[in-house]
């Protein structure tokens, strides 16, 4: 993609560089590095790859816990299901700026769709490393294997065609980096229809996740089953997605201080208020949802079971307590407030997507699957991964930082 | 609100039903009048445990031979290296034995669930997995309700395993390798429709040996495998809390409302767009600002 530029006159627009020394010069490592987050990632990411060779050698069974009666584990559970809710940010927001013309979230958006784009390369891509025949991943892509009736098909291309639209989205910040003028003017014309696109599938894949688990009905404890699975898991990605948005603002805008404007960083407050309210209506949606499926489902005798006050735990402590503390944050103008609710929202989020894919999964079961270290390492490893090459970009990109001169006159 | 799922579907799906993909949907859903295909019929009455059945699947598969055999108290279980296992239950009418692999499901939620048309239900009736399409994703072990497939998770090239009623015996007009070797003919091959016939002229005819109830009519949509036996399911390890309806419905609603929100959606997004474009101007006036 990036490589096609080349024919741009780009000499001119990187102070006379040729796009090769630019782009060796690039690749240099910017910052600090012996920080504490490399000084733990690197291990971590170099065991990860070791265990990633053993699996792809020994077999899926040989690093994890997974068995015959559990198939799919924290790979799936956390990895994709969750981080796929937590990158919904991004749909979320180009929505509230392109489609309803917010401009007030306008300076978040392009770090935010970086975050969805590259969490859905690494998430979704950890399923590669959970596919037994990863070989033929193109079938319901190319070729004649389509399983139309399948969830789990729609669901692919639904990862696929996302992460083009989200390419698409953040393409003018690659173009100004590179300088390429033309290029922008293109990319930045492709926008809104990525952004609707890409909002269609969002909606449809975010509740598809959850459609996976409709057949699994008789698998799921039946606090967590319902044939609503897939409206509970839309309307959760979205203050999923913004609690991370709230979560890794409060992050970069201490890392990457020096990134930002002055303006920006005052208005950065008020976006967050802002957010927390969005996020507090989603909230009251979504527990209203679940209360009325609750009594829809006539679920009363189950709640005086150890996973009865699991549940009443995620749905009290985790929707209710920081639905209400958005609400709190919001009026008393406490930003702390804001960002203790969006931790506590994405931990009620994280233990929503395991309790439907691990720990309410077979949940009668006499030996009940546990990750083993070694998927946990796996499961770091893509993290990690992801955030070094986020910080590459943001330290690089016009993310965070305003455009250039050329380009915001080009918008004009 | 609207609670009621099939309100909301059909709202969704008023535009979506006349479009090609939800036809191609349907597809799925073609084994409703699955009369002809072919099935087998087990006896619990009949079977002596003689695990010639596991010997003989194993034969056919390159598998490895059984070293354990039923007992009292001990469920074996189907595994990547055996694709049926026969199982012994103490019931209210003494040692019953019970031959457990793939049911062959009507309307599989296996091959409904997989992305690839890996597994697969041929038009005879077996219900096979085919390794050139199949990714691995294990998506059918996990929609499954009878908990059939098995994965080899300790193989770097690994396959899914499961019972596929012998199919290439059956194309060249053989029976299955159980249901030909079987000493008690407790296995009966044939035509769905005669072996629920059969089944239910042998309950008739003996009513005081045969519990009335044939496994596999109705659960889950009705099965190629279906069951007689002295007692009723239950006291047998059988699953009987599956669904009669079939397990494919259950994610057709949400495949069903797709293509309609894939139409109506970039539409009413488009609108919002072009209605709220004057604000783009009045850039502080977010109404969260005061
Ligand atoms: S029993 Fe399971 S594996 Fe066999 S056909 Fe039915 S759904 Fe598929
Ligand atoms: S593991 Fe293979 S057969 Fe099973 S659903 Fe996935 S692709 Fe299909």
């Amino acid at each position: 993609m990036k490589m096609s530029n080349i024919t741009y006159p780009i000499a001119k627009d990187n102070d006379g560089k040729t796009i090769w020394k630019f782009l060796i010069s690039e690749f240099k490592p910017k910052g600090k590095i012996f920080t504490p987050f490399n000084i733990i990632s690197v291990p971590v990411i170099l065991l990860g790859i070791v265990l990633i060779v053993i699996r792809f050698w020994k077999g899926i069974g040989s690093i994890t816990n997974l068995t015959q009666e559990v198939p799919w584990g924290l790979w799936i559970g956390f990895d994709v299901v969750t981080g796929v809710a937590f990158a919904g940010g991004a749909y979320v927001l180009t929505f509230i700026v392109y489609i309803l013309n917010n401009q007030k979230y306008h300076s978040i958006v392009r770090i935010t769709v970086l975050n969805g784009f590259l969490a859905y390369v690494f998430y979704a891509g950890a399923l590669l490393l959970d596919l037994g025949r990863p070989w033929n991943v193109i079938n319901p892509i190319i070729g004649n294997s389509f399983g139309t009736s399948s969830v789990l098909f729609l669901v692919a291309w639904h990862f696929l065609l996302y992460m083009l639209a989200q390419l698409i989205e953040f393409s003018p910040a690659v173009a100004e980096w590179l300088g390429a003028k033309r290029a922008r003017k293109i990319l930045s014309g492709m926008t809104i229809a990525a952004v609707i696109f890409g909002i269609t599938l969002s909606t449809l894949h975010q509740s598809g996740l959850g459609a996976l688990y409709l057949m699994a009905k008789d698998k799921i404890h039946p606090l967590w089953y319902s044939e609503f699975i897939p409206i509970l898991f839309l309307v959760s990605s979205i203050f999923a997605g913004l609690s991370m948005v709230i979560f890794e603002g409060s992050i970069s805008h201490k890392v990457f201080f020096n990134q930002i404007s002055e303006k920006h960083h005052k208005e950065q407050d008020g976006i967050v208020r802002g957010l927390s309210r969005i996020c507090a209506g989603a909230m009251f949606a979504y527990f209203a949802l679940q209360v009325l499926i609750f009594i829809h489902q006539k679920r009363w005798d189950l709640l005086g079971t150890p996973m009865g006050y699991w549940y009443l735990l995620e749905m009290i402590g985790f929707v209710l307590v920081p639905m209400l503390m958005f609400v709190s944050g919001y009026r008393s103008k406490s930003i702390n407030m804001i960002k203790t609710a969006a931790i506590l929202t994405m931990v009620g989020v994280i233990l929503n997507r395991l309790n439907v894919t691990v720990i309410g999964f077979k949940w009668e079961e006499a030996i009940r699957y546990v990750p083993s270290w070694m998927e946990v390492v796996v499961t770091l490893t893509v993290i990690f991964t992801e955030i070094w090459i986020f910080r590459w970009v943001v330290r690089r990109m016009p993310v965070l930082r305003d455009a250039p001169l050329w380009a915001k006159n080009q918008d004009k | 609100m609207g609670l009621d799922r099939r309100v909301f579907m059909k709202t969704l799906g008023l535009a979506g039903t006349t479009l090609a993909l939800g036809k191609s949907l349907t597809a799925a859903g073609k084994g409703k009048d699955s009369t002809e295909f072919y099935g087998i019929l087990y006896d619990s009455t009949r079977c002596v445990g003689c695990q010639t059945c596991e010997n003989t699947c194993a034969e056919n598969h390159s598998l490895p031979a059984p070293t354990d055999s039923p007992e009292a108290g001990v469920i074996r279980k189907t595994d990547e290296n055996r694709r049926t296992v026969v199982n012994l239950f103490k019931t209210t009418k003494g040692d019953v034995f019970v031959k457990n692999q793939c049911m062959h499901c009507n309307e599989p939620a296996c091959a409904a669930a997989c992305l690839t048309q890996a597994m697969y239900k041929t038009k005879e009736g077996p219900v096979i997995w085919r390794g050139n399409k199949c990714m691995g994703c294990r998506y059918c072990m996990v929609s499954c309700p009878f908990d059939v497939p098995k994965f080899e998770f300790h193989s770097a090239n690994p396959k899914i395993t499961k019972c596929d009623m012998c199919y290439d015996r059956i194309q060249e007009g053989k029976k299955p390798a159980c249901a030909e070797n079987c000493p008690a003919e407790a296995i009966m091959f044939g035509t769905r429709r005669e072996l629920i016939h059969e089944a239910r002229k042998r309950i008739g005819e003996q009513p005081d040996v045969y519990s009335d109830i044939i496994y596999g009519e109705h659960e889950a949509g009705g099965t190629g495998e279906v069951y007689v036996a002295q007692v009723p399911p239950i006291e047998l390890g059988f699953k009987t809390n599956l669904q009669n309806e079939s397990y494919p419905a259950l994610s057709k609603g949400f495949l069903y409302a797709v293509p309609s929100v894939f139409v109506l959606l970039p539409v009413l997004l488009l609108g919002i767009h072009e209605t709220t474009r004057t604000n783009k101007n009045n850039q502080n006036e977010g109404d969260e600002n005061e």
